[in-house]
Parts: C-alpha cells; sequence; structure tokens
C-alpha cells in the first residue's frame, strides 16, 4: 500500500502573496474544488521534495487571526484545527509571511505556531521590503518564534529550494510542544511588535511608491475619472479585441459544419451534428475571447493591488444604498460571472450587507449575457457612428450595463431599507502594497477560467442544446402540411403555452420557445435560437448563414428591445440559483431573488416594448 | 485628537480606542488589523469628492481604509 503524501497548508494574512507562492510551489498542477460542506474554493497542488517525493500543498483563504470575523476565516481556522469534516488535518504548516508588514502580520503567525504542527515560515516579498528600505534579519526571526524561516520572493521562484527542505525537515523532526501562546490579543500583538523590532536591521522611510501612486489614484477627484477611464476601457476591450478570435472560432465551425455536410449524407444523424450540436454549442464558444478578455482585466486588477482602491474610492457611493466598498469587489467580479461574485461576498463582515449583495449581484451584467447582447444589437442596431470613437453598438451595449447598476442600486436601497432593514453598513479594509501582476499568475487564472467555461459549454449547455434539438426535432411534421416543424414539434407545443404570458411584453413563440432552456443558462437563448432557425430552415443553405440576419428578418424592432431588457433582469442561470442556496443556507433567499427578478424583467421588456410601440418601432 | 480628524500626513500614536462605540465586528476587525494603543499612525488619503470619506491610515507598516465614524472612536496623541 502506498502511503498518502504529507499534507502542507499555506496559510497567512491576505495580500501576504500566499497565493503566488502556491502557484510558484505547485505550477500549474492545480486542482479547484469546494470544501466539504462549504463552498469555499479549495484550492490544492502536488510540490515534490527534492528526491522527487511528493507532498500535496493546499492554498486557505488568507485570515487575520483563527478568531473568524468571515465564512473565508472560518475555513482557515476549522481546517487548521483538524475540525472541518471530511477533510484530514494537516501535517504541517506554511505560514506566509509579508516581509513589508511585520508589526501587523507576526501576530497572527505566533497563533499559528502555537498550534504545535510541525511549521516552517516563509517570509515572502522580501525584495519588495528591501525596496521600501527595510533590512532584516531572519536569523533573529527564527529564533524567537522557534520555527525554521525562509526567505522568499514568490514571483521570482527564489528561496523555493530551501523551503522545501525546511518543510521536509519540519516533517521528520517534530519540533518540542511549545509553550501556550499569551492570552490576550493586545498582550500577542504586544509580542508581536517586540520580535518585528528585533529583527528589523535597519529601515528608510517606506512605502513610497505604494503612497504615491495612492496619491493619484486615490484623489478625491482625479481617483474617480481614473476608475470610470478604467471601467470604460475594460468594456471597450471586451468588445473590440475580441473581434478577430470570434471570427477565427466562427470559421473553424463553420469548415467543421461544411466538413460533416460532406461526408454524412443528409438524415438525422446530419441534423444532429449540424443542427443541434455545432449551432448549439458552436454559438456560445465563440464568446469565450469576451469571457477571457473580462477576466482578464479583474485579474489584473486584483493582482495588482488596485481593486481595494476601486472599493475605497466606490465607498461613498455605495453607502448611498446602503452597502459599502465591500460590496463594489464582488459586484465588479459579477460582471464576469455572477457565481465567483457572489462567492467573493464571503470577505463582507456584515451579514446583511453581504445578503444585499448576493441578491443583487445577478444584476451586474454577466458575460453569459453577452452573447445575447452581442446577437441581438448585431442584428438589429445599425453600426452607425455617434461621435469619435463611438459606436451606436457599444452606446447600445454600454447603456445595458448601466441598466443593470441601475436596477442593482435601486434593488439594493430598497432590500437593506425593507428586507433586511439594515441601518448602518461598514468599510474596513487592508489596502496591499501595489505589485506588478506575475504573467504566470495571471495566465493560470485565466486558463482555470476558460476550463470551467468550456467544461460548461461541453456539459450542461452540450445536455440542453441535445435536449432542445430533440424536442424540436420530434414528432415529425407530417409531409406536406402546412405547420412547421418547429410548431409541430414537442417544444413547439410547450412554447404555445408559455406564449400567452410573454406575448403582452412582445414576446414572439420563438422567444417563449428559447426562454425555455436559457433557465439553465443565460447563453443558451442563443444556441436555443440557433436551433430553432437551423431546424426550421427550408435548407440547408440557409441554415448555414448566421443568426443575426434572420433575428432581423423576422422581429421587430420592439420585440428585440423587450428582449434586450428582459435579460438586463432575468435570473436565468441555475447554477446562480444554486450558489445563492447554498450561500444563504437555505431556499427563502434564492426564491425571493428569483422571483423580484422575474417580476422586474416582466415589467422591464414590457415598458420597453410599448415605449417602442408608441414610437413606432 | 479623533483620528478622522487628524490632518493628512501627520504622525500620530494611538492613545485610546474606544471598543464600546463599535460594533463587535469592526472592533475585531480593527484589532486584527494592528489596531492597539501604542502605534504609530497617519492619515494618508481622504475619500472623494465632497464626502472626504473613508479615510485610507497608516497603521504600523500597512495601509488601511476606515470610515470616519469608526475612525471618531480612535483617539490620537500628536508626539511632542
Amino acid at each position: 500500500m502506498t502511503q498518502m503524501p504529507p499534507l502542507v497548508a499555506l496559510v497567512g494574512n491576505p495580500n501576504a502573496g500566499k497565493s503566488a507562492l502556491f502557484n510558484a510551489l505547485t505550477g500549474a498542477r492545480q486542482k479547484i474544488a469546494n470544501y466539504p460542506g462549504v463552498t469555499v474554493e479549495r484550492k490544492s497542488g502536488r510540490a515534490a521534495f527534492a528526491d522527487g517525493r511528493p507532498v500535496e500543498m493546499i492554498d486557505l483563504p488568507g485570515a487575520y487571526s483563527l478568531d473568524p470575523d468571515s465564512l473565508d476565516e472560518a475555513v482557515t481556522r476549522d481546517v487548521v484545527l483538524g475540525k472541518l469534516e471530511g477533510h484530514r488535518r494537516p501535517d504541517a504548516l506554511l505560514i506566509v509571511l509579508d516581509a513589508g508588514n511585520l508589526d501587523n502580520h507576526l501576530r497572527f503567525a505566533l497563533e499559528l505556531i502555537a498550534q504545535g504542527l510541525p511549521t516552517v515560515v516563509a517570509l515572502n516579498m522580501i525584495d519588495l521590503a528591501e525596496r521600501d528600505g527595510l533590512r532584516l534579519d531572519v536569523h533573529i526571526l527564527a529564533r524567537a518564534l522557534g520555527v525554521p524561516v525562509i526567505e522568499t520572493v514568490a514571483v521570482r521562484r527564489r528561496g523555493l529550494e530551501p523551503l522545501m527542505t525546511a518543510l521536509d525537515q519540519a516533517l521528520n523532526y517534530p519540533r518540542p510542544v511549545p509553550e501556550p501562546v499569551a492570552a490576550s490579543f493586545g498582550a500577542q500583538n504586544q509580542r508581536a511588535r517586540d520580535i518585528a523590532r528585533s529583527a528589523i536591521i535597519s529601515e528608510t522611510a517606506g512605502r513610497q511608491w505604494t503612497r504615491r501612486l495612492d496619491a493619484i489614484l486615490l484623489h478625491p477627484v482625479g481617483g474617480v475619472v481614473i476608475l470610470l477611464a478604467l471601467l470604460f476601457l475594460m468594456f471597450q476591450a471586451v468588445y473590440g479585441w475580441s473581434e478577430a478570435p470570434i471570427g477565427w472560432i466562427e470559421s473553424g465551425f463553420a469548415l467543421l459544419s461544411d466538413g460533416i455536410k460532406n461526408v454524412l449524407p443528409d438524415g438525422l444523424l446530419r441534423s444532429f451534428l449540424t443542427d443541434g450540436v455545432i449551432a448549439g454549442v458552436g454559438s456560445v464558444i465563440v464568446f469565450l475571447p469576451q469571457i477571457l478578455i473580462l477576466f482578464l482585466f479583474i485579474l489584473l486588477l486584483e493582482a495588482s493591488g488596485y481593486m481595494t482602491r476601486a472599493a475605497f474610492v466606490m465607498d461613498r457611493l455605495m453607502a448611498a444604498v446602503g452597502l459599502s466598498g465591500h460590496s463594489f469587489i464582488p459586484l465588479l467580479s459579477s460582471f464576469a460571472c455572477a457565481i465567483p461574485g457572489i462567492m467573493a461576498t464571503r470577505t463582507i463582515m456584515d451579514q446583511k450587507e453581504r445578503l444585499a449583495t448576493i441578491l443583487i449581484a445577478p444584476l451586474m451584467t454577466c458575460s453569459a449575457r453577452l452573447p445575447v447582447y452581442t446577437v441581438i444589437i448585431g442584428a438589429f442596431i445599425p453600426a452607425s457612428s455617434v461621435g469619435p470613437g463611438i459606436g451606436l453598438q457599444g452606446l447600445v451595449l454600454f447603456g445595458l450595463y448601466i441598466a443593470g447598476i441601475l436596477g442593482a442600486m435601486l434593488a439594493a436601497a430598497v432590500i437593506q431599507r425593507f428586507v433586511t432593514q439594515s441601518r448602518t453598513s461598514s468599510f474596513l479594509i487592508e489596502m496591499p502594497r501595489y505589485q506588478w501582476p506575475r504573467p504566470g499568475d495571471i495566465a493560470i487564472n485565466l486558463w482555470q477560467r476558460a476550463w470551467v467555461f468550456l467544461r460548461r459549454a461541453g456539459t450542461i449547455i452540450f445536455a440542453a442544446t441535445i435536449i432542445l434539438w430533440a424536442l424540436l426535432s420530434f414528432p415529425k411534421a407530417p409531409e406536406g402540411s402546412n405547420v412547421s416543424q418547429v410548431e409541430y414539434s414537442v417544444a413547439g407545443r410547450i412554447a404555445d403555452g408559455l406564449e400567452p404570458i410573454v406575448r403582452p411584453i412582445g414576446f414572439n413563440h420563438d422567444i417563449a420557445l428559447a426562454l425555455i432552456p436559457a433557465m439553465a443558462a443565460r447563453e443558451v437563448a442563443v444556441s436555443a435560437l440557433a436551433t430553432v432557425y437551423a431546424i426550421d430552415a427550408a435548407d440547408d443553405d440557409a441554415a448555414a448563414t448566421s443568426l443575426g440576419p434572420k433575428l432581423a428578418a423576422d422581429w421587430s424592432l420592439a420585440t428585440a428591445l423587450a428582449f434586450l431588457a428582459w435579460f438586463v433582469f432575468a435570473p436565468q442561470c441555475i447554477s446562480t440559483i444554486a450558489v445563492t442556496r447554498r450561500e444563504t443556507n437555505g431556499w427563502k433567499w434564492p426564491i425571493f431573488m428569483v422571483s423580484y427578478l422575474f417580476a422586474l424583467a416582466y415589467a422591464a421588456a414590457g415598458i420597453t416594448y410599448w415605449t417602442a410601440r408608441s414610437f413606432g418601432l | 485628537m479623533q483620528l478622522d480628524h487628524l490632518p493628512l500626513n501627520q504622525i500620530a500614536v494611538i492613545r485610546a480606542i474606544d471598543w464600546e462605540s463599535l460594533p463587535d465586528h469592526e472592533g475585531h476587525r480593527l484589532r486584527s488589523l494592528g489596531f492597539e494603543p501604542g502605534v504609530t499612525i497617519e492619515a494618508l488619503h481622504k475619500g472623494i469628492l465632497m464626502w472626504r470619506d473613508p479615510l485610507a491610515v497608516r497603521v504600523g507598516r500597512m495601509t488601511v481604509a476606515l470610515r470616519s465614524d469608526v475612525a471618531a472612536a480612535i483617539d490620537c496623541a500628536l508626539p511632542v
């Protein structure tokens, strides 16, 4: 029987460079899962000692103490203490300390060392500390802490070998059980500061870079302008930079589709592959470039340290609707996807604010809406220019984002006032030093996001597409009938039932049909429409042309605008509903969320439709 | 002098913190961020537009953002 490799947990304060060290030690060999029973992401990976023996590493959520303020911190405490059911206790701790922040980080390190597990301290970001004029003596630090201390620069892979050697030794030769830790928080803080002071050889005025940058980025007026410009650039890039790669993916699928048509005879299998699989899954995968660009921006903002500055700038505005700068970070992430956004609310200390943030997160325009918006805008809004460098299409897209944000703000104000009845919000956050994001870390993260998206396309969207294709293809309309195949099929009959409900807001039969599978994920609406029109097309040539022109020929502008308005608000994503249930421990809040969002979507689509109609559109 | 009234770029030392006036979780987080009597503190930046709230302060070697209502609970002494 082979022995399980030892488990080493990386633990430390937020912003200590823990994840960078984890990436440097494990490379791309990482697994993302959840801790048993909670939706906190568990990142694990394999590293190896010098002689090749494997060791399993986990990256625990950043924490300030073992007395948790947030759900993230609770997970860290439970794993360190071996209290998390279904999760083995680490064999050793790797404490990651920010060398430039010893006075504040050592207290938690002392608390961790006192747990008695084999422990090694990584004195990380030593280069940044030196840049800021700080010189430290590791030997004094190691003696005071009673555990090995290794200087590391994770982003430059400095100190990794000695670190692994020290871990190996710590695992093999357990240190004596430490004396009990000083009881009071204040006493621990005092001791931490004493140790920090003794380890500092010399220091000159520190943090000049961060301070100078903050003077610009947190400027009372300039800071706001810069944040708005960054957000605008981000959304422009999502549209502008993705054009070419989207074209490549589209032509790739077109080639594939043609290839199949050349090889296979006309029949059920060919229809299944071209109308079902390629039309459906392909129409979603083309949005991978946009999603990656959005995530790229968000990852860069996080890794550079700017995200907390954005929270600082936004705090006062968020306070106006009963939230705080803390909510800004999860909400900005929700522009990529509401699921990581909702999971990021775990860092919000105030539970009422956290709940309100979860409930409005789906209103942020997530990347899954982009496929829907892009297709409709492309089909109905002329690509004209309304000013230098500003296209009408981009402006409409921007308007949809703004509509989502305004809707969210309104919802937050109402929810905080009447639902959670929260009277105060709070904002208290560490602002890390600025640093250059490491391309490798960003690449690993982007790859993980791309993989999650492709897996979704390959599973949920694939399955939804197949089921829809089958529902649309059977039963076969009788030969010579004047009823179209779509109308005759099972799906057509289900849509018949739904149609009277959505008719008043301007939706037609095809939309009613697309809304059903789009409950699985919003972007399925596009693949569903693509499949509907592909199956309905009289000949294959018509099916090969893209979806946009067909919609433009078939829908009125009022209907298209109502459809866009619907998707600003509609909570059409099973995964979001599921993650809300898990994060709020029950069905009460997801049901509330789904009801209020559907009500808003219905009202918004109706108002849009009838307003547009009254203008004769 | 209360921290929210401390002029920018003025180095001071925390004299006392009125823990009673703070909600539990905020007091706890303040402590874990290293706010304690005796610690050196400096106000660095104030928030946007006319609000001038929240504040960014240096405590020890860390920069922390906090709102002025919390800052009002922190009493600072100017060095003589």
